[in-house]
């Protein structure tokens, strides 16, 4: 007795078999399933989640304060007794430094990013709905995407000082291109579908199509970008803060860490290798998860 | 599940009516993240030289996946068993480049869209030809003068031009006719028409269908055609096997079957749509079947239309009705417990519970 | 034949015509995919816009409901000419109007609830008062089609194409339209499916009795529900008539060949029946033929047919035709007749001169 009498009320699908796969409530419930299912997705989860409670408690996590110097034990190996990671020149202890560092570069990248979404999004959803202004737009994203980013953020820190909120809008202005891109093009996609014919024909304006149906159903294309984008804005601050533009010494942050490295990488390399293993490990993880979260949110279903 | 014999012999095929494709106990199951779907269950199909056998059935009931499988143009998720014969060569389990082969040579395919299939950079002259060559090993100058004689041979007009357009010229019913010219470019034994004209408008399907219709009486090409559309099915098939959930239902001789439908879910299919006359009262309305195609995870011991059908009985949903004649001979076969239409004379095992 | 029940939709001028279309032209660039449409559709009748693909039909559709503004020609909608007005100005005239797309997962927002997607029109047209009230409104349309009102709760992809065509329907009539524009509404559908979309479109229309402009190109289906018919080509109507006048008696050979060419569910029938073979080309609409626009295809051209232009004229006997080739009292030959099994290569069709397969 198997004919499933849930299955005979399955969706329509076509005369194929990749339509299998039961309908939960709501497509958020599936993307999560789709995610669980996959070990990379779910390790590279695991970091982002830790690494933002570290980041959250790096305060309380942390053995010592960023600038507590030990004059006794100035750039100690790793596994010193109270020193886990080591010291650097000045006997700042490196766990403590890594963990307040990747809250000041998570704090970076995600201001960067928040930045980015609130200019990018509107401006896609812009350029993608009105022809008219479509052209402006795109060119200026042609614009921003030919200028080079550390002019701008040199020129920011020149007006503006070096600090981390400029830094960040710098690195947020820099990622405002791909939000439009992407944006823009799914907005092209959904404006065409027959649901916002529909709203139009009901005498929906231009601000609830792209406030009710639009806009939500462009969110996927967003959060994937955005995945993509923090890694970038972590890398670019510590890019920035490595030349002095970002966060300012004596505040740790993962780009300062590797700066104020540099001299004794010969004779302490733990003090640049150290920082250098967690932008990677934050940046390798953001991508992962997104690449993972974007084939979770393809409605094609998983390709193996 | 698996029935005895195939009847092949008994139809008025227009041929000799030996068969070609012979398969058995076809069964297909697909893995996907969601566990596993099956998708054909149990099968047996045959196709006689120079026959047109319709399949027909509605979208997920499987005629498709049993076309795919023939020639082994399953995804790796697909699990076949059973056995697909080919001019008594044994095609399941061929390795994938003996299948290569045998397609394009021995079985050939048109699909439903017909510019995807086509490079939309090359000419069609240059796409006729470039089957010639590799497959027949034709000479650059010979494929060509072919490729034009396939071209006139599937009804396209002025071939010595159209060689030289490329895909976006034509029309869907052109490039259609491009797709046959392909197909039977090396005279395939079979070929396998999926839903060759569901993307076409009814003025153009006519063609099309005369042109199937051509090479099997021209070059005695054995044809199976696959699709949802009964006026398809009446046009052109010889034979019909009507799929529902992954089986064989009912098969038959055309006539026999549109005029003696013996299972419910073809009749059901027979009087969903609109005919000719008919127009919508409140006391004339079209025949609805209820409920949907079941996708099922694995085959149950059941009649899997049971839960749609206007005659199910305990006994539907506790065995599976075996495909088998209900008078022997007549070689109209039907999967029911209680087929439509029974007379007391018959000695299936249905006869005594008249729908 | 026609239900009459429509005349108390309580509209301004119950006797004129819900939709009437004057001349209507809609050009993309160089593509004339509508070339002067006229056509009128009186309260409560179902009438038949068919046509192949390419035939400008569903263009038609989007103009009427003034998705698209034509480029010259007029819409009127219950005797209001609404073809210059902004969608500002449009706004009141929306629910006179609605529409049903052809398919069923691309015309509902996959991220709303069904309930949300039914409820829109009402909200968007500031009426059905308060949640409350929408809500149950909202579970009336449900139960109308044929749905159980808890479908509200779920989201399209839950719900078969049948269901979501459904669902589309409950949409489009929940502010009681008077004129329903059902754009190919069963075309994506599985037959069973079909049927029972075109027996709910049949009830509802019979029930409530919104006019319907029916575009399709599913012959069956119109014979099934339409009152009236339009016939399309490459833009312009050639043929217009009731169901019964059309179908008994189809005066343009384009008409002709559209019926003969629809296949007949019966074996016996569908191989004795003439084929007319029209060439598989449908002529550009960028630059349409010139004279009679079917004469590219038309088994009975003869040269005036290529010079001039017929114009859609009415005809005795009821209906209206564009073909040099039929009498004022709507007398003319068939392609069906001329062409009995013969090829058609010494016509203006050079198509078939190869054709396989004919008739033995």
């Amino acid at each position: 007795m198997s004919v499933d009498p849930v299955l005979s009320e399955a969706p329509a699908r076509p005369d194929g078999p990749d339509h299998a796969s039961g309908s939960a409530a709501g497509p958020r419930r599936r993307v999560v399933r789709r995610l669980l299912h996959n070990p990379l997705a779910v390790a590279s989860g695991l970091v982002l989640v830790v690494a933002v409670l570290v980041g959250v408690l790096a305060p309380v996590l942390a053995p010592y304060t960023a600038e507590a110097t030990d004059f006794g034990a100035t750039l100690a190996p790793p596994g010193t007794p109270g020193h886990l990671l080591g010291t650097d020149d000045l006997g700042r202890d490196v766990l403590s430094r890594i963990l307040l560092g990747m809250r000041a570069s998570l704090l970076v990248a995600v201001l960067a990013v928040v930045t980015a979404i609130g200019v990018g999004v509107p401006l896609g959803l812009v350029a993608g709905y009105f022809r008219a202004v479509d052209g402006v737009i795109s060119r200026l994203t042609d614009l921003m995407l030919a200028f080079p980013f550390l002019i701008l953020a040199v020129g920011l820190a020149a007006v503006r000082g070096a600090s981390l909120g400029n830094a960040a809008i710098a690195i947020g202005i820099a990622q405002v291109p791909g939000i439009i891109r992407v944006v823009r093009s799914d907005t092209l996609r959904l404006k065409s579908l027959d649901f916002v014919a529909a709203a139009v024909v009901d005498g929906a304006s231009d601000l609830w199509v792209l406030l009710r149906h639009v806009l939500p159903n462009a969110t996927s294309v967003v959060l994937v970008q955005a995945t993509v984008a923090v890694p970038a804005a972590i890398l670019g601050e510590a890019v920035l803060s490595f030349l002095g533009l970002g966060i300012q010494p004596p505040a740790p942050s993962l780009g300062t860490m590797l700066a104020a490295a540099q001299p004794f990488a010969a004779r302490a390399p733990w003090n640049a290798v150290m920082p250098g293993l967690a932008i990677m490990l934050l940046a390798l993880s953001f991508n992962v998860f997104g690449d993972s979260l974007r084939d979770a949110l393809d409605p094609r279903g998983s390709r193996r | 599940m698996t029935t005895a014999t195939t009847t092949t012999g008994d139809r008025p095929a227009p041929a000799d009516g030996e068969p070609v494709l012979e398969v058995r106990d076809l069964s297909v199951t697909f893995t996907t993240e969601g566990g596993t779907v099956s998708a054909v269950d149990g099968v047996d199909l045959t196709l006689g030289r120079g026959e047109i056998v319709g399949v027909v059935g509605e979208s997920g009931c499987g005629k498709s996946v049993t076309a795919m499988s023939l020639a082994g143009l399953l995804p790796r998720s697909a699990e076949v068993t059973g056995s697909v014969e080919l001019l008594g060569r044994q095609l399941r389990g061929a390795p994938p480049a003996q299948l290569r082969a045998v397609r394009g040579n021995e079985i050939a395919y048109i699909f439903q869209e017909p510019m995807s299939s086509l490079n939309p950079v090359l000419t069609v002259g240059r796409q006729v030809s470039e089957v010639l060559q590799v497959h027949e090993r034709m000479s650059r100058a010979r494929a060509r003068e072919r490729a034009v004689e396939l071209l006139r041979l599937v009804g396209i007009p002025s071939p010595e031009r159209r060689v030289r357009q490329y895909p976006h010229e034509l029309s869907g019913g052109m490039r259609q006719r491009v797709m046959i010219a392909m197909a039977v470019a090396c005279d395939p034994t079979v070929l396998v028409a999926d839903e060759p004209t569901t993307a076409l408008d009814v003025t153009v399907q006519a063609g099309i269908l005369d042109v199937l219709r051509g090479l099997r009486d021209r070059l005695g090409t054995s044809i199976l055609v696959i699709t949802h559309d009964l006026g398809v099915i009446a046009d052109v098939a010889d034979r019909v096997v009507v799929m529902y959930a992954g089986r064989v239902v009912e098969r038959a001789g055309v006539e026999e079957l549109f005029v003696h439908p013996r299972h419910h879910y073809a009749a059901g299919l027979l009087s969903a749509s609109p005919t000719p006359g008919r127009y919508a009262a409140a006391d004339d309305r079209l025949q609805e079947i209820p409920g949907l195609v079941p996708t099922l995870a694995e085959q149950p011991d059941a009649c899997t239309f049971a839960d749609r059908c206007p005659a199910a009985t305990d006994r539907c949903r506790s065995a599976a009705p075996p495909l088998a004649e209900l008078d022997p001979g007549s070689g109209h076969e039907v999967a029911c417990w209680h087929p439509r239409g029974s007379t007391p004379t018959t000695d299936h095992p249905a006869g005594e519970e008249d729908a | 034949m026609s239900t009459d029940t429509a005349t108390d939709a309580g509209a301004a001028d119950p006797g004129a015509p819900v939709l009437e279309l004057e001349d209507l032209v809609m050009h993309f660039g160089p593509v004339r995919a509508v070339d002067g449409v006229s056509l009128s559709i009186a309260p409560g009748r179902v009438t038949a816009l068919v046509g192949e693909s390419g035939s400008g039909k569903s263009t038609v559709g989007r103009c009427v409901v003034r998705l698209l503004s034509p480029t010259s020609g007029t819409v009127r909608l219950g005797g209001t000419d609404v073809t210059g007005l902004g969608r500002r100005a449009m706004r009141p005239h929306r629910r006179e109007v609605s529409i049903v797309f052809q398919d069923p997962a691309g015309s509902l927002d996959p991220r709303m609830l069904v309930g949300d997607v039914v409820a829109e029109p009402l909200r968007l047209q500031g009426r059905g008062g308060g949640r409350a009230e929408r809500e149950r409104r909202v579970a009336e349309q449900l139960e109308r089609v044929g749905l159980d009102r808890s479908v509200a709760q779920r989201y399209p992809h839950e719900l078969s194409g049948g269901q979501r065509q459904r669902v589309s329907l409950a949409r489009a009539l929940v502010s009681e339209p008077r004129l329903l524009v059902a754009d190919e509404p069963t075309s994506a559908l599985d037959v069973s499916v079909q049927a029972s979309v075109l027996n709910l479109l049949a009830d509802l229309q019979r029930d409530i009795g919104f006019a319907c402009l029916f575009i399709t190109h599913d012959l069956s289906a119109v014979e099934y529900l339409a009152d009236d018919i339009a016939v399309l080509y490459l833009g312009q109507v050639v043929e217009t008539g009731t169901r019964e006048e059309v179908f008994a008696r189809p005066r343009h050979p384009y008409t002709q060949a559209l019926l003969a060419a629809a296949p007949v569910a019966d074996p016996v029938r569908q191989r004795e029946r003439t084929r007319v073979l029209l060439g598989d080309d449908l002529p550009s609409a960028i630059d349409p033929p010139s004279g009679c626009r079917f004469h590219t295809r038309c088994p009975l051209a003869v040269d005036r047919c290529a010079t001039e232009e017929p114009v859609l004229r009415t005809v005795g006997g009821g209906g209206s035709v564009a073909c040099h080739l039929v009498d004022d009292d709507g007398s003319g030959p068939d392609v069906r007749d001329a062409t009995p099994g013969a090829t058609p290569d010494a016509t203006t069709d050079p198509d078939h001169d190869d054709r396989p397969g004919s008739p033995a």
